[in-house]
């Protein structure tokens, strides 16, 4: 009984650890579109940078004495003018002169061509990233805590704290608010609102590049397709908990992260083998075509109509 | 202080104003009255540049408003109130005053700027903490009011500020207008509310389909027997 105990709560740590991923994710997609109504199918792709520029760049760190994380500074800067980029160079043309549709078909095809040209640059193979940081493991109350999967949810927690503070108490944060929620009564307030949407898209991006880093210290490998997946779950996270709402990403994260470990765990036994364990991706987008139906708006959505 | 000559604004083909010309001077409420349609909102957004023009000026303290780019205009000294009174209905009142000193960094001015908010809407205060989105349709044309004089305008443009509103609180509303005025601010009124809004106005355009039908002291136009049977139901 103690073991099942303990393996169970190894299951939720290890839930908490990708769901805190799937959050920082889901923050990008969330933030974008509260801003310009626009699903940034890009996103994910942006975790694959970030994956590549910590594989290129940890050999470099460590050669020059410093610990490996570090590398997560050009991670950040690499992703963020990715981000800057694509919105100035892709969406920003579309988005004034075309309608919503061309936009997301924009970003579909964004996606598409990050992946392509890493697989040109970088080759199709998946490359090993070195080693990010090692964490003593921990024992708490006779349970086994990896100190790695301890350290990735803490910079999570601490990352989603920091969003948080900066949106409500920033005068940016503010500014980011406002023009989500009324653009043109923004710009009255003498809002510039195109910097405020490259600033959004630099945040959105930055935390991309700590989603990467905190995704390859568990699962260190660097492929072109690696945002591909986590970025679709981050995504139904984002909807899940209400998109264009920050607590909401969070929370649809660390939903995501728990029902995936926890199913990956136990729908075997649960079932008596009929659903494998090889199905907890089904029973995600499972949870997406149900939130669609059920309460389209997400957890933490309000119902209200279009705006006119 | 505004001077707008010859405007032109079109709506892809559809010609919304034609050859627009209206002046405020410093110290003035002129309002812009007319019906449904007529043109008035499109002639505040294209003042303040949240619709561009086809050809036409629009001089403001010697500026030429229509290359200064929309979101530099309050810097100026300029502020719209917008129709619907498009306040930020997920922040608190205070967040929303904050917002209209966005422009500002001096922090004890701000604070001053708040305090004579909270002043001439002492109902803002009482509600200060609360999201505006909960607040009554009154209470949120207060709060666009006062966002609009955070940020210490010479001049503030005004959409429909009794849209909507109980003829108690139309009342409250225009009795603030009259005391801007009195401290000297300088209003441009948009409203179909054309008796309480000639009230309270020095002089007056009224907007035909796009033109200008009419002008005058405001007085007159009260008085003037094609205004009284088209727009004040005499």
């Amino acid at each position: 009984m103690g073991t099942q105990v303990s393996i169970f709560i190894q299951q939720i740590i290890n839930g908490l650890k990708i769901g805190s991923v799937y959050a920082l994710v889901a923050l990008g997609y969330t933030m974008v579109y509260g801003i310009i109504r626009l699903i940034n199918f890009a996103h994910g792709d942006f975790i694959m940078v970030g994956s590549y520029v910590l594989l290129y760049t940890i050999p470099i760190m460590v050669a020059c004495g410093l610990p490996a994380w570090t590398a997560i500074i050009l991670a950040v800067t690499a992703c963020a003018a990715v981000g800057v980029t694509v919105e100035k160079v892709a969406y920003k043309p579309v988005r004034e002169k075309g309608t919503k549709m061309s936009a997301l078909i924009t970003a579909i095809a964004m996606s598409l061509f990050l992946e392509n040209l890493a697989q040109t640059v970088f080759g199709a193979s998946p490359k090993p990233v070195g080693t990010i940081f090692s964490f003593p493991n921990l024992e708490l109350a006779g349970i086994k805590l990896n100190g790695n999967t301890m350290l990735t949810i803490a910079i999570g927690v601490v990352m989603m704290i920091a969003l948080q503070l900066f949106v409500k108490k920033t005068k940016m944060g503010k500014a980011m608010r406002a023009v989500s929620e009324d653009g043109e009564a923004a710009i009255l307030m003498g809002i510039n609102k195109n910097r405020t949407i490259s600033i959004t898209f630099a945040i959105g991006s930055a935390l991309a590049a700590v989603a990467s880093l905190m995704y390859c210290a568990s699962y260190p490998q660097a492929t072109p397709t690696l945002g591909s997946m986590l970025g679709l779950k981050a995504f139904i996270a984002a909807v899940l908990g209400g998109i264009g709402i920050i607590p909401g990403a969070m929370l649809g994260g660390i939903v995501v992260g728990l029902v995936e470990s926890l199913t990956k765990a136990y729908i075997g036994t649960l079932t008596g083998g009929v659903i494998t364990s090889a199905f907890s991706d089904a029973i995600v987008f499972g949870i997406l075509i149900v939130v669609l139906i059920v309460k389209p708006s997400g957890i933490l959505g309000k119902n209200v109509g279009e705006k006119v | 202080m505004l001077k707008v000559e010859n405007l032109n604004v079109a709506y892809g083909s559809i010609h919304a104003l034609h050859d627009i010309s209206l002046t405020v001077n410093d110290g003035e409420v002129v309002s812009l009255i007319g019906a449904n349609g007529a043109g008035k909102t499109t002639t505040l957004h294209t003042i303040t540049g949240l619709k561009g023009a086809m050809s036409g000026t629009i001089e403001y303290d010697g500026t030429d408003l229509r290359k200064i780019e929309p979101s530099h205009i309050i810097k100026l000294g300029m502020a719209h109130v917008p129709e619907g009174r498009h306040v930020f209905t997920r922040m608190s009142v205070q967040e929303n005053l904050e917002m209209g000193s966005f422009i500002m960094n001096d922090k004890a001015e701000i604070k001053k700027n708040m305090d004579m908010v909270y002043e001439y809407f002492p109902r803002l205060k009482e509600r200060k903490k609360q999201l505006a989105g909960t607040l009554s349709g009154g209470e949120q044309q207060m709060l666009a009011m006062g966002r609009a004089l955070m940020s210490n305008p010479k001049i503030v443009l005004m959409d429909e500020p009794s849209m909507g509103l109980s003829p108690l609180l139309v009342k409250e509303i225009f009795h603030i207008i009259k005391t801007l005025h009195d401290n000297g601010i300088t209003v441009l009124l948009v409203e179909q509310n054309a008796k309480m809004a000639l009230a309270v106005s020095d002089r007056a355009y009224v907007l035909e389909t796009g033109t200008i039908s009419m002008s005058g002291k405001a007085s007159d136009l009260l008085r003037d027997d094609k205004v009284k049977k088209a727009y004040l139901g005499a």
